[in-house]
């Protein structure tokens, strides 16, 4: 029987070498496409994960039992989302990693269409917190109320953020068949 | 709709990691995990330099650290959080004073931060013990099953660990602060144990701070009137102090110029005695970062009355014991800090300790300083721990104070704590509202705020500013000199209540103006003279110091163009820059005197404290954006500051500039 990535946590957490190989083995893909949706560049997403990783081991100490450890680690992972863009803004560098994409979009129109560049459309244009509630939803298995307890709102509050997240696809929908 | 998310999710899968990266992550991973592992275990000594970290900081975080092997307490090893400041803190004391500071006894291996604290354990009242949930008790059941089919070596850890885990929700103030902690941390990605985890401070993520955009320049013609409240709040500089030392510039919202500017002494012309409670200079001189402006410099200098003659005081600390306080630069800091105090006061002065959070009520009534020993006991039988039991602090800290008022005497509440204004109001409108009423009784509150990471300096300010007191923030045993011992009087004696200053400058000679901090003050033009608006207090021999930048009619500095359909405003006229005026109310009275006196060019005296103050200023817009500072940056500031810092008898200046090259240091990546 597999030991549960909450044990594996907790033995990390107290010094477990393998259990913490073994549970970062086990999570990387996932937090990976996490980085990805919260991001929008590969770039910056494998610079988050890596910054995610690296400070891991410490992070680790204030893991508790009662979460589940994917809760955790997407909490973890969301506020170094946040911590990396509000650095880039004081840096007053490119601010938005989905904004320079749409323009390097427009700029060789020719491989637009293909599944990740309509991705990275949809999700450009939707407000941070909409785009970390999306970026959570959808993975595999979360529901609404794990989303909340992520970023910190209530199940209500996802709920409703999906739904503007719908109407706005929608709508984005609607002018693709126009154009 | 449905579909659109489903198309959404399909481009998602595309984004696979890159396998050589991912490999490299996982080796960083191991890598940081092996030296935490060696860094706990006290064998690893040096720290790693990484290359997102300057070298001084390095050096500097390495003494730290070093340090800390040789003290070898559990403080140091165990408690993750807030490890630099106390080190600095001994660092500090042990060279400025000789007081010693009761750090916990050491302990041979700590490996495990908060949980495994046996201090918490032990004082953890029974009553407040909180079972897990069932979800809980499950999931945990099943992960000890699977213990025994994984590894027969780690049963121990987990079991270990189940008990830590019950324990845990013992003392949900701790809990609550230390349980699912993710911001912060990240910020450096390669980070060693020592350089991020000991060093910075481990949650920001709960820290409020009370900010306001900063000030705009603003056109004469338009706006002659600027309109704030007088602000003798120093806890801005501390919370900054601490960030540079802890390694890391301060955030920008964390600074309020006008605290840093005050929280030095200067030595302004004294008023007479027997005339006005305090007595305002103006200067005039160029500014240091513009040479096309001007600064108009209003020092304000309290009476210090004879200490001889100061009436009795009556003061209810009113102490936060929950269990977050545990850390030794917080309770135990606050325990030194009040005994420091205690020397200063008079026999006749009263005191009396009301408890919140944890161990709640009147631990000691309201007894003499005549029986000194009562109170030092009273004060070294505080503990902090447990629940966050809610109980009604505040009404009982007003209620006490109430019955030791008596005719002539000051009655203050001193309320310390780090963050947790679980006082028995929990909507902050209410408190303030509660606060406001209070006031008018006469009773004053001060706030004082120990240790960093769930520091709330929003409701700090706003608690202090409604109760007619001051918030400073104590991150040291000098800082509690300074606060309690050196500036006791300014912090407990009010001599005029409610200041407020209103400038009107003449668009004749200033085309454009800009106050220089005091976003958070800021009053309506009407607000001035209504007495019912409230505004800030000046205590014995405080100093207030105010800051205008003027950019002169015709200078080229002016950044607004004159508009074309409008008239220009006609220059000349008598040469006035301006007009100041103060409003106060000398305190227990209703109604508010007025104080006048015309700004023209070049008057005043210019010493090396007014231009300290403004180095100070030119110091704070640099941490906060500096957008007016053109060039002018923190070679020419630690110049002017050196220049100007005069004998610096109790060394904040000589202090201040160390901050300001370690500053320099931090802004330079």
């Amino acid at each position: 029987m597999e030991p549960t990535d909450e044990f594996l946590a907790k033995a990390a957490a107290t010094g477990d070498r393998e259990s913490f190989s073994l549970l970062l083995t086990r999570s990387y893909d996932r937090l990976f496409g996490l980085c990805f949706r919260l991001t929008g560049t590969r770039a910056d997403a494998e610079d988050l994960t890596q910054d995610i990783c690296a400070a891991l081991p410490a992070k680790l100490a204030s893991y508790k039992r009662q979460a589940r450890f994917s809760t955790w680690l997407y909490r973890v992972a969301v506020n170094a989302a946040h911590d990396r863009r509000r650095r880039q803004a004081t840096r007053t560098r490119a601010a938005d990693g989905w904004g320079d994409w749409e323009v390097n979009r427009v700029a060789s129109n020719k491989e637009t269409q293909d599944g990740i560049d309509w991705l990275t459309q949809a999700m450009s244009s939707l407000s941070p917190e909409l785009r970390d509630t999306l970026a959570l939803t959808l993975e595999d298995e979360m529901t609404h109320r794990e989303a909340g307890e992520v970023l910190g709102v209530s199940e209500g509050t996802i709920s409703w953020r999906m739904a503007e997240v719908k109407k706005h696809l929608r709508v984005m929908h609607e002018e693709e068949q126009k154009a | 709709m449905t579909d659109d998310l489903k198309h959404l999710k399909d481009a998602m899968r595309t984004a696979t990691p890159d396998a050589p990266s991912k490999d490299a992550h996982l080796a960083l991973a191991m890598k940081n995990f092996d030296d935490l592992q060696n860094s706990r275990q006290g064998s690893a000594s040096e720290v790693r330099h990484t290359p997102d970290r300057p070298t001084i900081l390095s050096r500097f975080t390495a003494g730290v650290f070093r340090m800390f092997h040789s003290l070898t307490t559990r403080g140091a090893l165990a408690a993750t959080t807030s490890i630099t400041a106390i080190g600095i803190g001994v660092f500090l004391y042990t060279q400025q004073t000789d007081i010693s500071f009761d750090l916990p006894k050491p302990s041979p291996v700590a490996t495990e931060a908060v949980v495994e604290n046996p201090l918490l354990q032990t004082r953890r009242e029974p009553a407040a013990e909180v079972t897990p949930t069932d979800d809980t008790r499950m999931r945990e059941d099943s992960a000890l099953a699977q213990d025994k089919t994984y590894a027969e070596g780690a049963i121990a850890l987990s079991e270990a660990d189940g008990l830590a885990a019950e324990n845990a929700p013992a003392s949900p103030g701790l809990a609550r602060k230390v349980a699912p902690a993710p911001i912060g941390g990240i910020v450096n990605g390669i980070v060693a144990y020592e350089a991020e985890e000991a060093v910075a401070p481990t949650e920001p993520n709960t820290e409020t701070f009370a900010n306001a955009d900063a000030n705009p320049v603003k056109i004469t013609s338009d706006a002659p009137v600027s309109t704030f409240s007088i602000d003798v709040d120093t806890a801005s500089y501390s919370v900054m102090r601490n960030s540079l030392m802890n390694g890391h510039l301060p955030n920008p919202e964390s600074v309020r110029i006008e605290e840093m500017i005050n929280y030095f002494p200067y030595d302004y012309p004294a008023p007479n005695a027997d005339e006005v409670p305090f007595r305002p200079t103006v200067s005039v001189f160029p500014t240091p970062w513009n040479d096309a402006t001007q600064l108009v410099h209003i020092g304000i200098q309290g009476q210090m009355p004879a200490i001889e003659d100061r009436p009795a005081l009556n003061l209810v600390f009113l102490i936060d014991t929950s269990g977050s306080m545990e850390t030794p630069n917080k309770l135990p800091l606050l325990i030194q800090s009040f005994r420091l105090m205690l020397s200063e006061l008079n026999e006749d002065d009263e005191v009396s300790i009301v408890t919140y959070a944890g161990s709640a009520g009147q631990v000691l009534e309201p007894t003499r300083v005549k029986d000194k020993a009562k109170i030092m006991a009273a004060l070294t039988r505080l503990s902090a721990g447990g629940s966050t039991a809610g109980q009604k602090g505040l009404q009982q800290a007003y209620a006490v104070a109430e019955e030791m008022r008596a005719d002539g005497e000051i009655s203050r509440i001193v309320l310390a704590t780090d963050g947790d204004f679980n006082v028995g109001i929990s909507n902050p409108d209410q408190l303030k509202d509660y606060i406001s009423k209070k006031r008018d009784s006469g009773t004053y509150l001060s706030v004082l705020g120990f240790g960093r990471g769930n520091l709330d300096d929003a409701t700090m300010q706003a608690l202090a500013q409604n109760g007619n007191g001051t918030a400073a923030y104590i991150d040291t045993l000098s800082e509690a000199q300074k606060v309690l011992v050196d500036q006791l009087g300014g912090a407990m004696f009010p001599i005029a209540n409610d200041v407020k200053i209103q400038v009107e400058f003449n668009p004749a000679q200033i085309a454009e103006y800009r106050l220089i901090g005091y976003e958070t003050r800021a009053l309506a033009r009407e607000d001035f003279n209504n007495d019912k608006v409230d505004a800030g207090e000046i205590g014995a021999g405080h100093n207030v110091t105010a800051i205008y930048e003027i950019t002169p009619v015709g200078s080229e500095a002016i950044l607004n163009d004159a508009l074309r359909y409008q008239p220009a405003p006609e220059t000349g006229g008598n040469g006035e820059l301006g007009f100041l005026k103060l409003r106060y109310k000398t305190p227990g009275e209703d109604v508010s005197q007025l104080l006048t006196t015309p700004i023209t060019t070049g008057m005043g005296q210019v010493s090396d404290d007014i231009r300290f103050s403004a180095a100070i200023a030119g110091y704070g817009q640099l941490l906060s954006g500096g957008k007016y500072l053109q060039d002018w940056g923190y070679p020419a500031l630690i110049d002017l500051a050196n220049q100007t810092k005069g004998d610096d008898v109790y060394g904040y200046r000589s202090e201040a500039i160390k901050l300001m090259r370690l500053a320099k240091s931090l802004s330079a990546d």
